[in-house]
């Protein structure tokens, strides 16, 4: 249960007191099927994170992951941006306090 | 679709004109595309009470287009290849003013500053865009009973689920309340509702389609594909979706193919591998012989069948729940009551606006898959499951590449059963990660599939045939699965 409360911190979720019950349940329920991953030797087999690392060395181009030239160019409107922003200026986007004293 | 449940009101259940019909009928005056459109508003209203496709309509900006179209055809002008085309957008794409909510509480409300890529490309070859399509919350599901705004109903038997996560995009074309979709694929969100729901549904290859505009669930896995109700219309979807997009890091820059022509080819010829792990015990016997006769008929075209396997399938899902709910876990925290969405107002300093925020905004599947994600990348935890995922990810996308060195195709059932019921599975999570089993492999690979109906159960419900192809090998699966439609059409005539 502590377990479940911290990485609930770790993640910024609030859980309810059922909640966390409930969940602790269904987190052993998937972390017990997924350790069958154990079964594998992998000590061999370096880890794939992204599809293009599947390709040889430079057959990325044409498969995926190509970079656009670093240039400025322009972005959204500001004001349509903080047209969906819970509480602004207008020009900035407004939180509770940070630090508090 | 032949086998109507009797309960259901007559219309329901309707199979749309073909794109190629549609713009042939604007194009010499017969139709309109304002007409049309019309008439698909008519049917939502009418049909969209039971089913619960569509959580927004984008009525103006859809007549406004359609009457763009409409005046090109009275000029006689050439028409775009989707010219007046009424098509529906899963809700975790962005379209500009228009709401959307992924299917979560915490985007209620929301109204995006632009388009993505997906929907500027239909909106530029001349669709109609009718509105927003529900879909599991953060497309995380299978059944499409996460959505904060209800599950969606199977048009086929409305007491069972349509699949997800694109439940929505599924169900509005089972229904004819949109002659296409787009839906999205991360483990099975395309596939597995078109096989529900009776359609042709297309994962393609990763980065054959843009997800500029797409709200990310697990970027390495997610992808933005068309729904149908013809392979033939699929692929012309495709013909118009694909292509490289400098606004996505992982757009592929090769050429796009002439899907449309591919699906008129013959498959006399082709390799045809059947893995028997996608054949074992939890395969219901009635979608096993539904998906056999669909292989019998590819083998009796002049395909060579042979029987192979692939045999680390029975770790996929494990794999896939990890590294889809690590990268979750990572893309999800934006969605903290600062820049947009829902933010809590309980909330009296920053660290409890985060929190109450998230706590009231999302659902349960989102919340337990940020934690096990959370998890799985926390500190002593990392290489046990995350990097041990990473690795095993490896060992299934190379047996897929081994195994297409020697073919053209693989075909395999989409789903192990057919669609459940409404609250069947909905208290079991583990349970209902297995509804993909036979779809996340080729999610982690990173290659092409696409689901086709090949029959229905003694009940009336559809089954699907996936087909799957090698990275970039969309034409071949599209030529693959018009040979089961054709086979299909003829079983039942």
């Amino acid at each position: 249960m502590a377990e479940v409360e911290r990485v609930a911190e770790l993640a910024n979720l609030e859980l309810a007191a059922d909640e966390a019950a409930r969940m602790q349940r269904d987190l052993n329920a998937i972390l017990g099927y997924v350790d069958q991953l154990r079964q594998i030797d992998t000590s061999q087999v370096e880890p794939m994170a992204q599809v293009s690392e599947l390709f040889a060395d430079g057959a990325t181009e044409g498969n995926g992951e190509s970079l656009r030239a670093d240039v400025l160019r322009a972005s959204l409107e500001r004001a349509s941006v903080m047209a969906a922003v819970p509480e602004t200026d207008g020009a900035f986007f407004k939180t509770p306090k940070v630090i508090e004293r | 679709m032949s086998q109507l449940p009797s309960q259901l009101p007559s219309g329901l259940l309707e199979k749309p004109r073909t794109i190629r019909a549609l713009r042939a009928a604007i194009a010499d005056g017969s139709a309109s595309a304002s007409g049309i459109a019309e008439r698909y508003y008519a049917r939502i209203e009418q049909y969209n009470p039971q089913v619960n496709a569509y959580l927004a309509l984008t009525r103006e900006q859809a007549m406004e287009q359609a009457a763009q179209v409409d005046a090109r055809a009275a000029k006689g002008d050439p028409l775009p290849p989707l010219a007046g085309v009424p098509i529906g957008v899963k809700d975790v794409l962005t379209m500009r003013g228009a709401p959307t909510t992924a299917g979560s509480r915490i985007l209620e409300g929301y109204r995006p500053p632009y388009d993505a890529t997906a929907v500027t490309r239909l909106r530029e070859a001349g669709a109609v865009l009718l509105g927003k399509l529900n879909c599991d919350e953060f497309a995380m599901g299978s059944s499409n009973e996460n959505s904060a705004y209800g599950p969606v109903r199977n048009p086929v038997d409305l007491e069972r689920v349509p699949g997800g996560s694109s439940g929505g995009s599924a169900a509005a074309v089972a229904a004819n309340l949109a002659v296409a979709t787009l839906g999205t694929d991360t483990g099975g969100s395309i596939r597995q509702p078109a096989s529900y729901c009776g359609v042709v549904g297309v994962l393609p290859t990763y980065g054959r389609v843009s997800r500029y505009g797409l709200i990310a669930f697990a970027s390495s896995l997610d992808r933005v594909g068309p729904f149908a109700a013809s392979v033939e219309d699929a692929a012309r979807v495709m013909e118009v979706l694909a292509g490289h997009d400098p606004l996505d890091a992982t757009s592929a820059t090769r050429p796009v193919d002439d899907y449309a022509a591919a699906t008129t080819r013959e498959v006399k010829g082709l390799r045809i591998g059947i893995p028997e792990e996608y054949f074992g015990e939890g395969l219901d016997l009635e979608v096993r012989a539904a998906v056999e006769r669909g292989i019998d008929a590819l083998h009796a075209q002049g395909c060579q069948t042979k029987r192979i396997s692939l045999r680390h399938t029975r770790y996929a899902i494990p794999v896939y729940y990890l590294v889809a709910t690590a990268e979750a876990s990572a893309n999800l925290a934006r969605f903290d009551g600062v820049r947009f969405g829902y933010r809590s107002a309980a909330a009296t300093n920053l660290s409890s606006m985060y929190r109450l925020s998230r706590e009231e905004g999302f659902g349960a599947e989102v919340k337990r898959r940020i934690l096990l994600g959370t998890y799985a990348l926390s500190a002593g935890y990392y290489d046990a499951y995350y990097r041990k995922a990473l690795q095993v990810r490896r060992i299934l996308a190379e047996e897929f590449l081994a195994a297409f060195a020697e073919l053209d195709a693989i075909v395999a059932p989409t789903a192990p059963t057919a669609a459940f019921r409404i609250g069947e599975k909905s208290d079991d999570p583990l349970a209902m990660y297995l509804a993909d089993i036979y779809t996340v492999t080729a999610s982690l690979a990173g290659i092409c599939g696409l689901s086709v109906p090949c029959g229905t159960t003694a009940a009336g419900l559809p089954v699907g045939l996936q087909v799957l192809g090698p990275h970039f090998g969309e034409s071949t699966i599209f030529r693959v699965a018009a040979g089961v439609e054709r086979a299909t059409a003829e079983a039942r005539a």
